[in-house]
């Protein structure tokens, strides 16, 4: 029993504007059946405009899809009641790729990375205070940064404030919706590291969402291709992937840019 | 018209460039003692982290920096003529027609309230003596020039109603119809996937052989670097670390920071053949 399973996950946005009533609904995602085993990472890739984030969105429990099943755990997400969905909430978690809008620019890192410990946890002062400081040091910032604000943080370093954010609870997934793609080379890598010994230290689960491929390679277990709302590829292996043939999949490699200017793909 | 050789005539010229920032405890700083210079149709790739002063460099050169807050000292020598110093309306003149910009988000770019269409003839027409009919022809062709399908539609469209991947083609549409000597791209993939990327980086490098165009291509990604520049300046904290030929630079790395830059690339696995390695084989 995998720990997400997604199944024939529909979804569509309907245009109720007063202007657009005689469009046809745009369907977004259609039939998808996914899951994620614990410990595992699911790389999400796809062309912008593939339904990634809205996948992402569903899978969180906030968008309610049309059709089909988001089992968590064994509970359905979108059929369980408040109190279940309030403690299924504690297990997930996400991260957004604009650091700068996903935090309050009035908290300091503090109250930021403290809220869902006072949401779900009764810590005494003492704890709240050491369980701050160990999850700044966790993801690699200084334990005295917690009196700083967002502007005083570069953009990597707010995403780490996003991850410690995400993983005060001891989740057992976290949705990375494209969280490492505004960040630059030398952030990205760091990030992605960091994430990797997140993964093998506290046994996460992550659904990568992303359409960087290098990325996703590097952290996920399993890839899968989305196209027009379907997923059109789904690669267990990831060693197999580069080798598959499937037209998505071969355009997507081809778009990789060469590590050296000697194997430049675009001529002179 | 094609690409010179490397001794060909220097377009623009960059030399001692000082910006520094007013506060309150005095000047700060940002770029410093920056040089370089960008020869005809070459690509001269700027890179380095977030908040080296790639960006603050390719403002100054255009002059773009509030003067009540910022101060700028040094040259800058466009084709033999020095633009540090230059009255409002002179430089006015510059942007545009000789120094052309392309930013970063395509979506900020243009205003939302008037079509491509509206934009695209005022931009025109602000520069050349062009009627309003021979503007929308211009503006027509430099459309299908960078491969937009239906560029008379487009042309009634708004901004909101594109892709990001249509809008930065438009944008580049918007740069190259006037036939600028100098291009700058201030990071013009980064918001755009993978396969948009690619046709964009295919569309200047088109542009750079065909009209002759140089390109400050400022960007943080080694990829894009390594795909399209012809020379490689790499920014550290507002001073340039290190200049070099491209093939040069990614052989040999001379300086600490360059070697930890290209370290910093995430690799597809060692077991893994990479992109690289199977087309060297």
């Amino acid at each position: 029993m995998g720990l997400l399973l997604v199944e024939n996950i529909t979804h569509s946005y309907n245009p109720s504007h007063l202007f657009f009533k005689n469009k046809q609904s745009a369907a977004v995602l259609s039939d998808i059946t996914l899951s994620i085993e614990e410990g595992q990472c699911l790389g999400l890739l796809g062309t912008s405009g593939a339904g990634k984030s809205t996948l992402g969105k569903v899978i969180l429990g906030l968008e309610k899809p049309q059709k089909g099943q988001v089992i968590f755990q064994g509970i359905d997400l979108y059929d369980a009641d408040k109190s279940t969905r309030r403690s299924i909430r504690r297990d997930l978690q996400v991260v957004f790729q604009d650091c700068y809008s996903s935090v309050n620019p009035r908290m300091n890192a503090e109250q930021i990375i403290g809220e869902p410990l006072q949401n779900y946890e009764t810590l005494s002062l003492k704890e709240h205070y050491r369980t701050i400081g160990e999850l700044l040091e966790t993801v690699g910032l200084k334990a005295d940064d917690r009196h700083k604000y967002p502007h005083q943080f570069s953009g990597g370093q707010l995403q780490r404030i996003n991850i410690a954010r995400a993983i005060a609870l001891k989740p057992k997934l976290i949705v990375l919706d494209e969280a490492v793609s505004s960040l630059d080379m030398v952030n990205q890598t760091k990030i992605l590291c960091l994430l990797n010994e997140l993964k093998s230290s506290f046994g996460l689960s992550y659904l990568f969402i992303t359409h960087d491929i290098k990325a996703a390679y590097s952290v996920s277990d399993t890839l899968a291709v989305m196209e027009k709302g379907e997923v059109a590829v789904l690669c267990e292996d990831k060693s197999q992937f580069f080798q598959l043939e499937h037209p998505s999949v071969r355009k997507m490699v081809e778009s990789v840019l060469s590590e050296h200017p000697r194997y430049r793909s675009i001529p002179k | 018209m094609s690409p010179l050789s490397p001794g060909a005539e220097r377009v623009l010229e960059v030399s001692g460039l000082n910006v520094t920032v007013k506060t309150a405890e005095g000047r700060l700083p940002i770029i410093s003692n920056i040089g370089f210079e960008l020869k005809r149709g070459r690509v001269l790739g700027l890179v380095g982290e977030s908040g080296s002063g790639k960006s603050v460099t390719c403002l100054s050169i255009l002059q773009l920096l509030d003067p009540t807050t910022t101060c700028m000292e040094g040259s800058i020598c466009l084709q033999g003529r020095e633009l540090n110093g230059l009255k409002k309306e002179e430089v006015r003149r510059i942007r545009g027609k000789e120094i052309a910009l392309i930013m970063q988000n395509p979506m900020n770019a243009f205003s939302p309230l008037f079509t491509i269409g509206d934009q695209f003839i005022e931009t025109i027409r602000t520069h050349t003596l062009l009627t309003k009919k021979q503007a929308i022809e211009l503006a027509l062709n430099s459309l299908q020039e960078v491969n937009l399908p239906d560029a008379f539609e487009l042309m009634r469209k708004y901004p909101f109603q594109l892709s990001g991947g249509m809008l930065q083609r438009v944008m580049i549409a918007f740069a190259m119809c006037l036939r600028p000597a100098v291009l700058i791209a201030d990071e013009p993939t980064t918001s755009l996937d993978m396969n948009n990327q690619m046709q964009v980086l295919c569309l200047l490098r088109r542009i750079c052989t065909e009209y002759g165009t140089s390109i400050l291509l400022i960007s943080h990604d080694l990829g894009v670097i390594a795909e399209m520049a012809d020379d490689v300046a790499v920014m550290q904290h507002g001073r340039i670390v290190e200049k070099a030929e491209v093939c040069e630079l990614f052989d040999h790395p001379q300086h600490v920071y360059t070697k930890e830059l290209l370290d910093a690339r995430i690799q597809i696995g060692n077991n893994q053949p990479s992109k690289s390695l199977m087309r060297a084989q």
